[in-house]
Order: structure tokens, then C-alpha cells, then sequence
């Protein structure tokens, strides 16, 4: 769940990181009064999820009162990515010197949270990762072991980053990576963290995203930020797409199946939940297919349910064929899911046997499911066929 | 509709027994019986739930009631 970025520095203000006088702004009158009030040169920046404000026009300088006027007029009708302003964040324009890049999240692999540290801040982080790796510095951390400066100021170091600017860097990246932790985050960034021209360090843009399962740990808060208990926060408003998948989803209580994510490929998906979903999403993509969309299905959803889910997938533009795959599952029959699809082929006008690229559902009933999906005539494989494989059959029907 | 994987039969004597169709709307989970004042009625919409527990099967007499796998025929 993504904060604007207003409220993460509020959060970041309760742990007192440095930040620049700032005002949250509703009308061209506040942006006025705003500009008095911090006095000088100030910018004004749109509050949406999405990125890309720079480049949407959606973030101005102004010099005067007038101007801050102005530019609230014209910031706030720009959509960025689809996404209308919240409001206008009007804050101290600062004479910056350098512009360093901090930002912790979860590596998956390893298992830990990562930091991710350079002295080359305020552009494209995996750009600078590519064409100055020396500048980048990666480290991990324990989330269970108590925390160390020792860490932050390694990180720090790693990059290149020596002197006065390494000991005042070393507390704010040491106050970053408690934050994370503290407030479940799965990303707390600083970009660009500034080093102003008299030396001492300013954060002029920062965004966090808190795992959404952990809201109910953090009500009090939420509820204190203002982020009421039905705003999902997703980084962009849900597509037609996935709103017909949650209303697919919604029809009955058995079971889950219409979580979907779009995307703009040719091989739909209906996959389980969790892991083996993402492993399978991964896997299309390792052997060069293009995905239409993620979803989860699982926890022996009702046929009609998934024969809905599948009807939707094959209503999307561009889709060819379908790929249906599960890690192992215990919890879903598979009898019943290959009833669901093949029904969704029939119900969309298609030919199941040319429509399902690969059913690859391996568990409980798969017996039966195997039975049912012979006689449609449908390519399928049981668990001695791995993931990646299955996945890779499926994109080799494609191309 | 009919379904597409599996029809369910009753026998017509057990399909008006008041008290069977009482049972067997009951006992099946996916709603495939419905105990009408005729007797028993199916709901086609809900045969391919079929999650073939056999409760059916148990709840009337012998050869009463038959769930059929149209897909293995
Ligand atoms: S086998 Fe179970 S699910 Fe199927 S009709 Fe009989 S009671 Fe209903």
C-alpha cells in the first residue's frame, strides 16, 4: 500500500529526518499563502501515487506568490499515469550541492531487506546501477538481529561517500532502515536525499509502501495519517480489466478466482496463488513470453467462478491462448478447475483443445482432472513436468 | 442448461418421496437438489458443481439416485 508522498514525510517528520518547510496544499489561495509563509523560492508538486511527475509537468519552481498561484491552476488537472492530483505539496526550494539515492526494500532471494545506497541520486537508480556500479552500493540486513549505525554507515562507505558527509549520512539511512522495519514497509526510498550547499542534509523526496496484510497493525497510524480503512493505495487505479476479475471473484464465496493484474501480452494466465504463481509468472517471461495478465486461483473455487474467470481472460484483446498452472495444490481440486476452463473456453466461442496451451495442475483429484481433460482433448502434465517447463511449452505454442 | 461434466438421475418413485427430497436438498452442498412440492427437482445450473461426495447416494435408497460423469462416457 503506497503513501503519497506528503504522508511519508509526515512519517518521516515523526523520526525526525531532516526535512525543508512544507505545506500541503487544496486551492491557488493556499499555494499563495504557502509561499509567504515558507518564504522564497519554493516547488510545488502534485500528490499522486504514480511516478513520472517530472516528466508530466506535474512538479514547478515558482519565484513569486503569483507564480505559486499559477502553477497550483495548472498542476492540479494534470493526470500522471492515469491518475488525477490528491493535492499540491508546496515546499522550500533548496540550494542543493549533491543528490544521493537511499532505499531499502525486500530481497526475495535472499530472504532480507536490502539497502540500497548511491552518491548519485535524483535520476534512474538502475541506470546508475549499470553505467556507474561503483556508485551503488547493495547490502543486507537482518530484520531480526538488532539493527547497527555500523550497517548504514558501511552501506554509505561502500559508495564512495567519506568525511562529514558520511557521518551525517550514517543517521538518516540508519533512521530509514528502523523505519522499514517498524512500520512493515516493502519500500522506504529517499531520491533525492540532498546535501545543500551549507552541508547539511535534506530529504526533498521520499516515498514508503506498507505490506498491505499489516494495515491492521498500524491502524492508529493510518488513521493519524489520514488513510482511511478503504483506500487500497494501489501505484495505479484498477483497470476495467481487473474490476470485471474482482466482481468475478465476489459471485460466491468459495474459494478465489478474478484477482487479476493486467498486462499487455498474448498468453493468459490462470494460475494459483502465492508463490508458485509468481514463479510460474517469472517463468513465462524467462522464456520470452508475454503474459495478458496475473491471477490467483485457488482454495477450490466454484466452477462457474472459474469458467467466468477464464471467459474474462479470453475476452482481452490480443489474448491467443491460455496457460493453466499450480504448484502443487492440496487445497484446490483440480477436477473441478479443468471443468472451469474448459467450460470458459466453450462459454468464449473457443476450442478448448486449441485454447489451453498446457494445463499443469498437479494434486488432489487430479485423477479425475486428467479424465476430463482428455476428453476435450487438452495437452496436460502432472507434477513430473516442472513449472518452468510446463511454462515453456506453453510459450513455444505461442510463438 | 444441462451439465456439461455430470447429470444427476433419480428414480422417479424415490423423486417423489417429499422426504427424500428433503434429504437430499439438504445434504448436498453444491444446491443441485431442490425439494419442490412435486417432489424432487434438479438445478441444472449446478450440475457441473458436482463435487461428487456420493452424500446423494447415501441419503436416498439403493440405486435411487445416480451422479453420471458425462466425461467418461
Ligand atoms: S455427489 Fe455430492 S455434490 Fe454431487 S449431486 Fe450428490 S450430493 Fe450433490
Amino acid at each position: 500500500m503506497r503513501f503519497y508522498e506528503y504522508e511519508s514525510k509526515a512519517l518521516f517528520r515523526r523520526h525526525r529526518l531532516p526535512l525543508g518547510p512544507g505545506q500541503r496544499v487544496n486551492s491557488a489561495a493556499e499555494a499563495r499563502q504557502a509561499f509567504g509563509e515558507i518564504g522564497g523560492p519554493v516547488v510545488l508538486k502534485s500528490q499522486v501515487l504514480s511516478g513520472g511527475r517530472m516528466k508530466a509537468g506535474a512538479v514547478k519552481f515558482a519565484e513569486s506568490a503569483d507564480e505559486a498561484a499559477e502553477h497550483f491552476q495548472s498542476i492540479m488537472p494534470i493526470v500522471v499515469q492515469g491518475e488525477s492530483a490528491r493535492s499540491v505539496l508546496v515546499e522550500r526550494k533548496s540550494a542543493v550541492a549533491q543528490e544521493y539515492f537511499v532505499a531499502i526494500t525486500w530481497d526475495g532471494r535472499a530472504k532480507k531487506p536490502v539497502l540500497v545506497f548511491s552518491d548519485m541520486g535524483g535520476i534512474d537508480i538502475e541506470e546508475v546501477a549499470e553505467t556507474h556500479p561503483e556508485h551503488v552500493s547493495k547490502t543486507h540486513f537482518s530484520s531480526i538481529l538488532p539493527l547497527s549505525p555500523r550497517i548504514a554507515k558501511e552501506a554509505v562507505g561502500a559508495a564512495g561517500v567519506t568525511g562529514a558527509a558520511l557521518n551525517r549520512l550514517t543517521p538518516i539511512v540508519f533512521e530509514l532502515m528502523k523505519i522499514f522495519l517498524a512500520y512493515d514497509l516493502t519500500l522506504a526510498e529517499i531520491n533525492p536525499l540532498a546535501r545543500l550547499e551549507d552541508g547539511s542534509f535534506v530529504v526533498l523526496d521520499g516515498h514508503v509502501d506498507m505490506e498491505a496484510e499489516a494495515r491492521g497493525n498500524h491502524k492508529k497510524l493510518l488513521e493519524e495519517l489520514g488513510i482511511g480503512e478503504d483506500e487500497t493505495r494501489q501505484a495505479r487505479p484498477p483497470t476495467d480489466f481487473e474490476l470485471a476479475g474482482a466482481r468475478v471473484n465476489a459471485v460466491d464465496h468459495r474459494g478465489v478466482a478474478g484477482n487479476v493484474v493486467e498486462f499487455d501480452g498474448n498468453l493468459g494466465l490462470v494460475i494459483g496463488a502465492g508463490g508458485g504463481s509468481l514463479t510460474l509468472f517469472d517463468a513465462v517471461r524467462q522464456h520470452g513470453g508475454r503474459p495478458a495478465n496475473y491471477c490467483e486461483i485457488g482454495g477450490n473455487p466454484s466452477v462457474k467462478k472459474a469458467e467466468a474467470l477464464t471467459q474474462l481472460i479470453l475476452s482481452k484483446p490480443g489474448v491467443e491462448k491460455l496457460a493453466v498452472m499450480m504448484n502443487v495444490v492440496s487445497n484446490t481440486r483440480v477436477d473441478i478447475v479443468a471443468r472451469g476452463v474448459i467450460k470458459g473456453c466453450i462459454a468464449a466461442g473457443r476450442d478448448p483443445a486449441e485454447t489451453i496451451a498446457i494445463f499443469r495442475i498437479p494434486g488432489s483429484w487430479e485423477d479425475e482432472g486428467f479424465k476430463i481433460l482428455r476428453k476435450y482433448g487438452v495437452e496436460y502434465c502432472d507434477r513430473s513436468v516442472s513449472m518452468h517447463d510446463a511454462a515453456g511449452r506453453a510459450v513455444a505454442k505461442i510463438s | 442448461m444441462p451439465g456439461l461434466f455430470i447429470d444427476v438421475k433419480v428414480d422417479p418413485e424415490v423423486a417423489k418421496d417429499a422426504g427424500i427430497a428433503a434429504k437430499l436438498e439438504e445434504v448436498c452442498p453444491v444446491g443441485i437438489f431442490v425439494a419442490a412440492a412435486s417432489g424432487v427437482e434438479i438445478d441444472e445450473q449446478n450440475l457441473d458443481e458436482c463435487v461428487l461426495c456420493d452424500l446423494c447416494i447415501e441419503a436416498a435408497p439403493k440405486n435411487g439416485v445416480r451422479v453420471i460423469k458425462l466425461y467418461e462416457s
